[in-house]
């Protein structure tokens, strides 16, 4: 799956699928933007109507609540009127498929869809369907990607680093199920993050994951020297077809980020979840809560960068793109 | 123009410059007249009426309104009154923060082509301009602290 899908014929981002194959000042512009949006958050009102009159439509087929959530707000202070689709109430239960959900949503008139799916290659089938001027944006593909969160991880990051041109960033646990990993470690070396650390047993890493410019480690306490970032994930036992881990205790003691390994890293190394955490599973409370957790600022960045994603892929080319009448779709 | 501005000073008002080349004449005027309260900022990126057409800036800068603006005597400067868009957007993003009691507005400089029913009330320097010339202010660095200077160019230039 490349990200040509995403760019318009001008090479400006069209719909937002991936962080691969985004270029440096592509996700710049995008952290850039969102710092703006931060302080629209901090207003008393807290909207501006950059999006006024369009429809966003949440399309969510797996369950979330901080990414829907964060959507829904970012679309909100933009302006856009927000429908959230719950599929466990949906038709799609009743045997429609995506594609036939997508165009009777899109039958109503949306701008924008929000997809969520746990088959990976669901936001690339939606866009390949849908017409020039409704745009997609990838809420998680199955393992492939979750870029907005990947911008947001960035974005927190830089926040609390100012740069990304010295770190030492570990991403630890369930590399193999991550689409949160990915989008991670294509958005780091693209910025020039020097090193970039992958630990997890062997069970848990994809098969040649250098290649992707990482390096990794099985010995959690031998990756965790001397890092600025650690990046914990979930264990997602729900992808896992088969056991890939000893036991629970096992694998938080050897994976686990407890006070104690923690001490490995720098001292003013910042700890990251993408959420939702297992306590005591990949990480301890002591830690989830301590002093150098960013991960309640991670959700709340969401929103600016969700606000930037949106704004940046939504500007513009209205007129040339937007079908006068409506003419004779492709799938009538 | 801040001798205009100066018997404006009794109703203690706050000073607000909009991005970029307001920012600079209204940082001058600011220490000119010797205002106490920090500049306010203003980038109305999010606020243009013509998103749609042209799309995100690309440099956008957050807005900085330091000082809460409810029931003050706003002055709003700008480099260039042209169309008057700038003007409708900055006032639409000033009250998404409050409600002043007033706002004067004040340019630097005032050319023909409004397209709103919006006038400055203060203006350094009237032009008369043809269509496809606009009139910038330029600075010879990124602060505040450098050289202004204005140039007439043509379209397309």
């Amino acid at each position: 799956m490349s990200g040509d899908l995403q760019f318009d014929s001008q090479g400006r981002l069209h719909h937002f699928l991936t962080t691969e194959g985004l270029d440096r000042d592509t996700i710049l512009q995008i952290l850039d933007t969102a710092e703006s949006f931060v302080s629209v958050g901090e207003r008393e009102i807290k909207k501006v109507p950059l999006l006024r009159g369009k429809t966003v439509v949440n399309l969510f087929f797996e369950s979330s609540t901080r990414t829907r959530t964060t959507f829904e707000i970012a679309a909100k202070r933009l302006s856009a009127d927000v429908i959230n689709v719950d599929t466990r109430v949906s038709s799609t239960t009743k045997g429609e498929t995506l594609l036939d959900t997508i165009r009777n949503l899109e039958a109503m008139h949306t701008d924008l869809f929000v997809v969520r799916h746990s088959r990976s290659g669901a936001a690339y089938l939606v866009a390949q369907h849908v017409p020039s001027h409704v745009r997609i944006i990838n809420a998680g593909d199955g393992s492939h990607a979750h870029p907005t969160q990947g911008m947001l991880d960035m974005f927190t990051i830089r926040r609390y680093k100012g740069s990304f041109e010295n770190l030492k960033v570990a991403i630890v646990g369930d590399i193999l199920h991550s689409r949160v990993a990915r989008s991670q470690i294509h958005a780091l070396t693209t910025l020039g993050v020097p090193e970039v650390r992958v630990i997890a047993p062997k069970t848990l890493l994809p098969t040649a994951v250098e290649r992707l410019g990482v390096h990794s480690y099985t010995d959690m306490r031998a990756g965790l020297d001397d890092i600025d970032v650690v990046i914990m994930l979930r264990l997602q036992r729900e992808r896992m077809e088969s056991a890939r881990i000893p036991s629970e205790q096992e694998y938080f003691n050897l994976y686990g980020l407890t006070t104690d390994k923690l001490r490995l890293a720098k001292k003013d190394a910042i700890v990251m979840h993408p959420g939702p955490m297992n306590r005591g599973l990949e990480i301890d409370s002591s830690v989830a809560d301590g002093p150098q957790s960013v991960i309640l600022p991670q959700v709340t960045n969401g929103i600016a960068v969700r606000m930037a994603v949106m704004a940046i892929i939504m500007g513009g080319k209205a007129q040339e793109e937007m079908p006068a009448k409506r003419p004779a779709r492709r799938h009538a | 123009m801040a001798q205009e501005l100066r018997p404006l000073l009794a109703r203690n008002p706050m000073m607000i410059g909009i991005h970029t080349g307001g920012v600079w004449v209204a940082q001058r005027l600011h220490d000119l007249l010797k205002l106490q309260e920090p500049l306010g900022t203003l980038d109305i990126s999010f606020y243009r009426d013509d998103f749609t057409r042209i799309g995100m800036n690309p440099e956008v800068k957050a807005s900085d309104l330091p000082v809460n603006i409810d029931n003050r005597h706003v002055i709003l400067v700008d480099d260039v009154l042209h169309t008057g868009r700038t003007i409708r957007a900055a006032m639409n993003e000033i009250f998404d923060y409050g409600r002043p009691a007033s706002v004067t507005l004040a340019v630097l400089i005032d050319r023909n082509g409004h397209e709103l029913p919006i006038h400055a009330d203060i203006v350094g320097h009237t032009m008369s301009l043809n269509k496809g010339q606009h009139v910038k202010l330029t600075s010879d660095s990124a602060t505040s602290e450098g050289a202004l200077e204005l140039k007439v160019q043509e379209a397309g230039e």
